[in-house]
């Protein structure tokens, strides 16, 4: 069981926390590396996220003179929001002290704050792109949440809980199987962490194209610190939602003990998934051309459909008849 | 055996043989031969079945419920072949029809009877459903014979139509081999009917019923059961008279024939369960519902032979409802009443499609004055319509009148809806009829080279049963009767 | 009733059954119908494949003649024959967008969870070995029949048909093992020559109107004869 008062453990979430934020860049520079060498380019160095964070931060914020202290807020807000998010995600272990807010309701709770003043932002200043980033914003994220929600009702109808820590621990004790409403739910899982995070097909975090842009548009009155928060926030989703398809589907590697082996393992583990989904990741948006926003509702709702599909074959194969 | 892999193999051998014919003439006497041939060896077994009692091959089976189908069948289609070769002649000299359509014609007719004699003889009912299924595929192409945009249509409805429904009953056959597996003593006789109905009370109730539901629905399309009928007056009205004739007399006969097959084996199975009589409330409920709204359609109609398509599906609404009361009387009736109306369907058809060639259009409101024109055509026409509407002295009177009074023994309140049912029915038919026999000869109508022999010999033959039915004949139906419901009613 | 206690074939049965009614579900909007063939291909393929390892499990190898009559006429021929059809009728590029989509996928859910319902009785019983794959066989019958509703293209209409006589056929071979082989003989021939007649049909219906969108095929309806029927009474 959790142990609250347990210190080691307290230290171990806080670890996972931080190596979580100090991850994303690379996670972020790892997916664009391998994307480059695709496209037989070079591409940037592993280390380039970082530096560009660096001198974000050693900048000075500009802001607008009709900006309101929520546009100066949201930064903070959406970065911490963020961090909590991930925080809760057990990565290296479960059974964390985390373990006990840990619940699948809540993550989509923090996330949707993130995005709610992450809108907000966009639509302060009052200029045209920030508004129609964040109306596009929320049409993607409405359409994407009930598909989100559908996937993860399936994998805690499996599991009898909402709690990531103990889907993560059924999954474990029940050893390979082969569940057709897993398979629905990780490919609907998959699309909306891609429409989430603001990836190909969806939105091309590599531009600032003015008819495309999603993202870019609500955080383009940001500079300087500001700015390098947005940014860090965003790889650090990109990053969570990685976290959390690798170790709800294939949760092998986890630790399950607060031992240093099999803490060990398990950094080793989940760098070597992210890794691999990282080169999906980049594979996919070579092959995929980046679709009109107008195709982005039927994207979703395929989401949406094979998420319900995973609900219904749970239901229909999987419950015992 | 032998008598039956005759009457399998010459409409098979024949459909093959026809496919070569270039000749029309030829093709077509062939055609009258062959169902002669196939006629004279199916009354054989008849006698020979009827003499020394059913008997059975691992997937065929001759007894008397099927034995008097089979000789309906190759009866009216030896009619209908007579009727069909001067009637095609003259269609193909109006060049409505190429003779590479006639050859097609006369092979998928061959291959229509096929198909219909191995339904009724099979005792195995994936492959009744395959044969089933080889009838709608035998007639789609001859629907379209003409080729008219209404005749595609009619065709294409009919093919997608009849394919889903069939396909229901696919399933259905799915969940009865299903339930029969942990049952029959050798799962791979698990769609042999002698092994299902031998072992028919230890059937799953729940597997059966709803195995029943969707077979109902798969034979109920092609019976034409209301609301699953949309099909079968296109079907009727576009295609070649011939066509028309055998598809009414024959394909809703043997789909019925497959229902009431299915609902022996649910009977047994639901037995001792909570709705022992589901099957049967379930035909009663389609049967009254389909004879009451075909009835009221036919008020509504404007070509001649969507008039006696809709008479039609009152009719197997008819029939269907006999076998939902079920006992020895109301299958007795039930068993009557597919024959003479059988019969006279065929008939009718036949004239109509005289009746058309002479008004050369199939509107009722073109066609006026047969009588004066053609007395034959006429007066075949007004006995034709006063023996489907139930007049005295024929056939289709005394079945009626069984089914009424069958109805009125097990359910006396229900004898009000088919006595109005039959008033409308009877109505629709009249305020028709009247015009066409008696009304004033159109300018520049003539009389044309009609062949009335089949249509005489059916209206006597169901004169002759609605006046005193034959002592064989009724020995006959009542064996079936005995097999069905168990007690004889003689 | 866990699913561990099923082996991982058993578990493959399952995947490939759901993977089989997603395809159902991925053709109803499919606006384009080289596509849809292709998709329509692979349901057979993996509709053999299932066969295939239904056969493994249970020992039966008539079954292995049935997978392999599955891929030969419903992976191969008949999306061949569909192909062909495409090309000489000069459809490839032929587009129908879904009127109503959200709306029709709803339909197909709900139509998969009444098929399920229809079901359940019989899965309770815990006579099959392989769950309530019979339920995903009538979700898939079911989807092919909403296809068949929704389409107006007739080559669509027919892919339509055809996945229902998958969704049978899943259905034989998971409730029961397959059919005997005579029965699913004549059940492949029924199919083929049906896919034949179709591809006959097509010119037919082109040449008669013009076009493939059988909602212009009215002129049969009840309504319509009224209509006729008032106008011609009108001239007179």
């Amino acid at each position: 069981m959790v142990d609250f008062l347990n210190p080691t453990g307290w230290a171990l979430a806080l670890l996972q926390t931080l190596l979580f934020a100090a991850g994303a860049p690379l996670l972020v520079a790892w997916v664009k590396r391998i994307k480059s060498r695709l496209q037989n380019r070079r591409g940037p160095s592993l280390l380039q996220p970082y530096r560009d964070l660096h001198k974000l931060f050693g900048k000075e914020a500009v802001m607008a003179h009709t900006a309101s202290p929520v546009f100066r807020a949201a930064p903070y807000i959406v970065f911490g929001a963020t961090l909590i998010a991930a925080s809760v995600i057990p990565m290296l272990a479960v059974e964390l002290p985390t373990a006990a807010i840990a619940d699948v309701i809540v993550l989509v709770g923090f996330l949707a704050l993130a995005r709610f003043f992450l809108a907000l932002a966009g639509m302060d200043v009052g200029t045209s792109f920030g508004g129609m980033g964040s109306s596009r914003e929320m049409l993607i994220s409405a359409l994407a949440e009930p598909a989100m929600l559908m996937a993860v009702f399936t994998l805690t109808m499996s599991a009898h809980s909402t709690n990531l820590s103990s889907v993560i621990e059924h999954v474990l004790n029940s050893g390979l199987l082969l569940r057709p409403s897993f398979l629905f739910a990780l490919l609907g899982l998959l699309l909306v962490a891609v429409a989430e995070t603001g990836r190909i097909p969806v939105d091309n975090p590599a531009t600032h194209l003015e008819l495309t842009m999603v993202h870019e548009a609500m955080i383009l009155e940001y500079s300087g610190r500001h700015l390098a928060l947005m940014e860090w926030a965003a790889q650090i989703k990109l990053m969570l939602y990685g976290v959390l398809l690798a170790n709800i589907f294939l949760p092998w590697g986890i630790a399950s003990t607060l031992s240093a082996g099999s803490l060990l393992t398990g950094l080793i583990a989940i760098v070597v998934k992210l890794a691999l989904l990282g080169v999906i990741l980049a594979v996919s948006e070579t092959v995929v051309a980046k679709m009109r926003l107008f195709r982005v509702p039927a994207f979703l709702n395929l989401a949406f459909m094979l998420s319900l599909l995973g609900m219904l074959s749970h239901v229909i194969l999987e419950v015992g008849a | 055996m032998t008598e039956l892999y005759l009457v399998l193999g010459i409409p098979a051998i024949g459909a093959l043989l026809l496919g070569l014919v270039r000749k029309l003439r030829l093709a077509s006497w062939l055609n009258l031969g062959l169902s002669a041939a196939t006629f004279v060896v199916s009354m054989v077994l008849a006698l020979d079945v009827l003499a020394h009692g059913p008997r059975h091959s691992e997937n065929l089976l001759v007894d008397p419920f099927n034995i008097y189908l089979l000789v309906l069948t190759s009866f009216i289609g030896l009619t209908t072949a007579i009727f069909s070769r001067p009637y095609m002649e003259h269609v193909c000299h109006e060049g409505r029809c190429s003779p590479q359509r006639m050859r097609l014609y006369h092979s998928m007719f061959q291959a229509f009877m096929f198909t219909m004699l191995l339904a009724l003889s099979t005792n195995n009912l994936g492959i009744l459903w395959v044969a089933v299924e080889g009838a709608t595929l035998a007639t789609v192409l001859l629907v379209s014979l003409y080729r008219t945009p209404e005749a595609i249509e009619a065709a294409w409805k009919y093919f997608i139509l009849c394919g889903v429904g069939i396909a229901q009953a696919l399933f259905g056959t799915v969940l009865l081999y299903f339930a029969a597996q942990h049952v029959v003593p050798n799962a791979e006789d698990g769609l042999n009917w002698l092994v299902l109905y031998e072992h028919a009370k230890d059937l799953s109730p729940t597997v059966m019923g709803l195995a029943f539901v969707f077979l109902l629905v798969g034979y109920g399309t092609k019976v034409g059961l209301v609301p699953l009928h949309q099909w079968l007056p296109d079907a009727h009205s576009e295609g070649p008279t011939p066509m028309s004739a055998v598809l009414s007399g024959l394909l809703l006969n043997v789909a019925l024939y497959a229902v009431v097959r299915i609902k022996m084996l649910t009977d047994g199975a639901l037995a001792a369960s909570a709705h022992p009589h589901m099957a049967g409330y379930l035909l009663m409920g389609f049967g009254l519902t389909s004879f009451l709204v075909a009835g009221l359609f036919l008020h509504r109609q404007r070509d001649i032979k969507r008039l006696f398509s809709y008479s039609l599906i009152e009719h197997m609404g008819l029939a269907t409802f006999g076998f939902g009361i079920g006992g020895p009387l109301g299958t007795f009736a039930a068993l009557l009443h597919m024959l003479v109306h059988s019969i006279t369907k065929s008939s009718i058809f036949i004239t109509v499609g005289h009746a058309s060639h002479i008004a050369g259009t199939q509107a009722i409101d073109h066609i006026r004055g047969l009588i004066r024109t053609q007395p034959s055509v006429g007066w075949g026409l007004l006995f034709g319509v006063a023996a489907i509407a139930g007049f005295p002295p024929f056939g289709v009177f005394t079945s009626e009148f069984l089914l009424l009074s069958a109805t009125m023994q097990s359910w006396p309140w229900l004898t009000v809806s088919l006595l109005t049912g039959l008033v409308i029915a009877l109505a629709g038919l009249f305020r028709h009829l009247h015009p066409m026999v008696y009304g004033a000869v159109p300018e520049g109508q003539s009389a044309v080279k009609v062949n009335m022999i089949p249509v005489a010999v059916h209206l006597l033959l169901v004169l002759w049963i609605g006046l005193s039915i034959p002592a064989f004949l009724a020995n006959w139906l009542d064996q079936a009767v005995h097999l069905i419901t168990g007690e004889g009613l003689l | 009733m866990n699913l561990m206690h099923l082996s991982l074939l058993e578990q493959t049965i399952l995947v490939l059954g759901a993977l089989t009614l997603f395809l159902s579900f991925a053709l109803l909007p499919q606006a384009r119908l080289t596509t849809m063939v292709h998709l329509f291909a692979w349901q057979g393929g993996l509709l053999a494949l299932l066969t295939a390892v239904v056969a493994s499990v249970g020992g039966n190898h008539h079954l292995y003649v049935s997978a392999l009559l599955t891929l030969a006429l419903k992976a191969l021929l008949i999306p061949w024959m569909l192909h062909r059809l495409i090309r000489r009728l000069q459809l490839e590029r032929h587009q129908e967008r879904l009127d109503r989509q959200a709306l029709v996928m709803m339909t197909g859910a709900a139509l998969v969870i009444f098929s399920y319902w229809v079901v359940l009785p019989v899965a309770r019983l815990e006579l099959a070995n392989t769950r309530n794959v019979v339920g995903l066989s009538l979700g898939i019958i079911q989807l092919g029949m909403l296809l068949m509703v929704v389409r107006r293209q007739a080559v669509a209409q027919v892919i339509g048909f055809m996945s229902v006589e998958n969704g049978l056929f899943l259905a034989a071979v998971a409730a029961t093992s397959g059919m005997p082989l005579v029965v699913e003989l004549g059940i492949a021939f029924d199919v083929l020559v049906a896919a034949v007649l179709f591809g006959v049909f097509f010119f037919h219906i082109r040449e008669s109107i013009d076009s493939l969108d059988v909602d212009l095929l009215t002129r049969l309806s009840e309504a319509e004869q009224e209509k006729l029927a008032s106008e011609s009474e009108g001239e007179a």
